[in-house]
């Protein structure tokens, strides 16, 4: 209502004094200011929503793009095998001076005076660390090359990379800044003649944990939290399914099976680091399993999501009517028949519905891995949930404590791939609920 | 023969002793299967799980207590005079022992004979074959070696006939009782319930886990520090005193974590109660229903999104947002451009916790608001009553108690949060009350103390134990409330 109407309003009250002022107005305004709190309360959820998701994604689109440096690279026998022994002593060809071929191309294609010591460290600086088991590998996989010239993309080092996505304050002091004149000079020369260039960041997802961020990546991140997932729906779906059935169905209604009921409720809202420290003291301590193996992580998590499915499941059983049950028995069918039969399949979506967004909390979870030892610098895959490993959020959690500007990048990269994770396992949850609920 | 290799042999024999069983059954009843009291399935079932049952029981025994027993007997075999050193040198000799037992395989016929003479240099030669020994061998390094390896055999071989006995004695015996009048579906019935209640029993397990497990390593704790200066300590500083003084009372004060723990949550629920509480009335009583399809999940991926992710929000943004705005407020006002909100503070760490708790607290009050009867507001509404009077006078007041037990989940959630306070509240332990300053709590001390190098007997990686079932506690009562309120609360109005 409109403050004319309202004056209009008391402007008739006072003319007719035989009404009483039962104060409408201010009611009103009062249910409309009631009104605007819910609507600013819920844009206030939104709001958050959509500067965290804008945070993650404005910081984290560029980790997908990385700056690579395409360079002719001679694999000189002079360099790699001085004294040809490779034949007989394979190890040579892991140990060589593999950087030196590096630069030797770099400073050839840049025009540098190899003597220049100052120019050729500030050149090579340019270059990720990593080049040397790039090329490494390429020889050892294939010692034919050796001796041949090939074009070769080589991982920009990560303050590069920052440099050329526009990153860092090129109006800064030169002296403040880790990327000086000279290497922009020869970044766009390099760009002119077509060697600078941003391609698809595969190594985001292939690479293993690295102190230099272009070399670091989520691969054997996800390959932990992987294995760590299949451990959990190898577990915790029978044995959740299975406590709920003797819950649900055959447990007599006593004591003891409040208590469980209780326990179940309450091991729901228990912190999710007490679990960790179950874990620390329990798999490790105890049983002496190994530390940052994902076996035990597995572990962790299944006990940590088990009260979700089995809340899940137990409404899902719930939910089917008495009368199937009563149908199943009156043909002569067995509890456990009439249960396994026909209770059970028709309780299934619920159930997997439940397991789905279980399993999802339990890959988005940090704390209790931190406990277990799995903040750990793993470098290669781990071939099995018995070796040291790491997991996706893990790595985030490390990768954010780092300072440089192209760890922040990448960490919104992880977070941005968790993300979608967590968007798909729960985008399947809904289309399984819509596509199999039934109302009975 | 490998455990692993052995089970899939045991499976075997349970897959084949279920078609043997299922095709004797068939066979009894002769073509009439009505006849047979189980269906033949049953009686499969039954056989494979004699099959399989005993034996995978006791190669699981067998595999987790031989190596433990073997270790304890090569131990005794080392000579005395190793063995009255002390703990440490016998570790390190069994260290020794288990390298050399893994390398002794892979030597060749002429170094075995070396070996036997004496003159062969065992550390190069193990070496070679790429185990790596700590240090040089003694002669009776090799002996154990040598004991280790036969005795590990022994078992093995032993284990294996065992179980192969156990697994195809349970076939056997279960073939001979199919026949027509044998109860298999029964008994079969009978095993699954056992293992159903068996799994419900996981639950109370995992209970009894946490405490037990947090309580023995705690009273280990409170060995070496007294309760006393535990719970009611005020100064944090986990380093033990300087060399001489000899006690390290007060270090592991709890008061300054508490206090930091208790703070945070407050100013989160500040946030969260009331966005929170709104969002669910304005959801519940005015939306329609095609706004709340679209607002309702909206908030509810904000429970869905991982709480490390929430850290680093406020780590790169919140934190750095306000730490800025306060430097320009202050220069506003004072001309002095310095922050007054460091970027790790009580504030950055409460406001990030109380978005992510936003939707615990409107789903929860959502499901309560809704569950009050339609009869109440009408009954209001028909009185005259505008809505919002309705909610306020009538609806709340009849929610209430269920609303409050849904804060004190909520509540309890915030004590045990630990992702965002690991990257937003700082590592600072000290009690005070401007919520500009980092201070810590119970859940980051705990990460903090138990990441890194650890070494199980020091108060240091101890008191983590204690500061998780002094947490554990905590929550527990908080839960057990809460769902003691909600519950009555259901009752009352079903």
């Amino acid at each position: 209502m409109s403050d004319v109407t309202s004056s209009a309003f008391q402007a008739q009250a006072s003319a007719r004094p035989g009404r009483r002022d039962i104060g409408i107005a201010k009611r009103y305004a009062a249910e409309r200011r009631f009104r605007a709190y819910g609507v600013a309360a819920i844009l206030t959820g939104v709001f958050f929503l959509a500067v965290l998701l804008w945070t993650v994604v404005s910081n984290g689109y560029t980790a997908f793009l990385q700056t690579t440096i395409t360079l002719p690279i001679t694999f000189s026998e002079k360099v790699i095998d001085p004294k040809n022994e490779r034949a007989d002593n394979p190890q040579k060809l892991m140990a060589a001076n593999y950087p030196l071929l590096v630069r030797d191309a770099l400073i050839q294609e840049l025009g540098i005076d190899a003597n220049d010591r100052a120019k050729v460290k500030l050149a090579t600086d340019m270059i990720s660390a990593s080049a040397r088991t790039q090329l490494r590998d390429i020889v050892v996989a294939n010692p034919q090359v050796i001796g041949q010239t090939l074009p070769v993309a080589i991982l920009a080092e990560g303050n590069i990379d920052s440099a050329n996505k526009g990153q860092i304050d090129l109006k800064a002091d030169e002296a403040n800044r880790k990327v000086k004149n000279q290497q922009l000079a020869w970044m766009d020369q390099l760009r002119e003649k077509g060697a600078l260039t941003k391609q698809f960041n595969t190594g985001l997802f292939t690479f293993g944990a690295s102190s230099r961020p272009e070399a670091a990546g989520i691969g054997v991140a996800a390959l932990g939290s992987f294995y760590m997932m299949l451990i959990v729906l190898v577990l915790a779906l029978p044995i959740g399914v299975a406590a709920s059935i003797y819950l649900e169905e055959f447990a007599p209604k006593n004591r003891f099976t409040d208590l469980i009921e209780v326990n179940i409720n309450n091991l729901a809202a228990v912190p999710s680091i007490v679990y960790g420290l179950l874990g620390l003291a329990i798999f490790i301590n105890f049983a002496g399993l190994p530390r940052s193996a994902s076996l035990v992580g597995g572990l962790v998590l299944t006990l940590m999501t088990l009260p979700t499915i089995i809340i899940a499941t137990r409404a899902a059983l719930k939910a089917v009517p008495p009368s199937i049950r009563a149908a199943a028995l009156g043909l002569g069918a067995s509890k456990m028949q009439t249960i396994f039969h026909h209770v059970l399949p028709l309780a299934m979506p619920g159930i997997l519905t439940g397991t789905i967004i279980g399993l999802a909390h339990a890959l988005g979870e940090t704390a209790p891995l931190l406990l277990i030892g799995m903040v750990a610098f793993v470098v290669d895959y781990p071939g099995s949930p018995l070796e040291p490993s790491t997991a996706l959020p893990v790595q985030i959690y490390m990768w954010a404590n780092e300072a440089e500007r192209a760890f922040v990048e990448r960490t919104s990269g992880a977070i941005m791939v968790l993300l979608v994770f967590l968007i798909v396992m729960n985008l399947g949850a809904i289309l399984l609920r819509r596509r199999f609920e039934r109302r009975w | 023969m490998s455990a692993s290799f052995l089970f899939l042999l045991v499976l075997l024999i349970g897959f084949g002793a279920y078609f043997m069983a299922h095709s004797r059954a068939v066979a009894a009843a002769g073509g009439r299967s009505v006849s047979l009291h189980s269906l033949p399935g049953y009686h499969g079932a039954y056989a494979a799980i004699w099959a399989i049952l005993p034996a995978a029981l006791i190669l699981a025994i067998w595999s987790a207590v031989a190596p433990s027993v073997i270790e304890r007997d090569v131990r005794f075999s080392l000579p005395t005079e190793v063995l009255q050193q002390g703990a440490a040198p016998v570790e390190l000799a069994m260290g020794q022992v288990r390298s050399v037992a893994r390398g002794l395989p892979l030597l060749s016929d002429t170094e075995r004979s070396a070996l036997e003479t004496g003159t062969l240099d065992v550390r190069a030669a193990l070496a070679a074959k790429g185990v790596a020994l700590a240090g040089d061998t003694q002669p009776y390094m090799i002996k154990s070696a040598q004991m280790l390896n036969s005795l590990s055999a022994t078992s093995s071989l032993a284990m294996t006939a065992v179980v192969l006995v156990v697994s195809v004695l349970g076939v056997f015996l279960s073939l001979r009782s199919v026949s027509l009048r044998f109860r298999a579906r029964n008994r079969v019935e009978r095993i699954i319930l056992f293992a159903l209640v068996l799994a419900s029993s996981i639950a109370i397990l995992t209970t009894i886990g946490i405490v037990g497990s947090m309580l023995s390593e705690a009273i280990r704790f409170f060995q070496s520090v007294s309760p006393a200066s535990f719970f009611f300590g005020t100064v944090w500083d986990p380093r033990f005193a300087a060399a001489g003084s000899t006690a390290s009372a007060g270090q592991f004060g709890l008061l300054p974590l508490l206090s930091g723990t208790l703070y945070i949550a407050f100013v989160a629920m500040l946030f969260a109660v009331p966005v929170g509480l709104f969002a669910a009335i304005y959801m519940s009583e005015y939306a329609s229903p095609h706004v709340r399809a679209v607002a309702k999940p909206l908030l509810e991926i904000l429970a869905g999104i991982p709480t490390i992710v929430y850290g680093f929000f406020a780590l790169v943004t919140v934190g750095p947002f306000l730490r800025d705005i306060s430097a320009e407020l202050n220069g506003l006002v004072t001309g002095n451009y310095t922050n007054f909100i460091q970027a790790q503070s009580v504030l950055t760490a409460g406001i990030v916790m109380g978005i992510m708790l936003i939707p615990f607290v409107s789903s929860l009050s959502d499901d309560i608001i809704t569950q009050v009867p339609r009869s109440l507001r009408d009954g209001s509404l028909g009185l005259g009553a505008t809505r919002s009077e309705t909610i306020k006078r009538v609806v709340l007041p009849a929610a209430l108690p269920g609303i409050v037990g849904a804060l004190l989940l909520t509540a309890s959630r915030a004590v045990g949060e630990t992702m965002i306070v690991v990257l937003a509240a700082g590592v600072a332990a000290r009690m005070q009350l401007n919520p500009f300053e980092p201070m810590t709590t119970v859940t980051v001390k705990i990460v903090n103390q138990l990441t890194g190098d650890l070494e199980f007997t020091s108060p240091q990686t101890l008191v983590a134990f204690a500061l998780g079932i002094t947490l554990f506690t905590i929550t527990l009562c908080l839960n057990i409330y809460a769902l003691y309120i909600v519950r009555k609360y259901r009752e009352q109005y079903e």
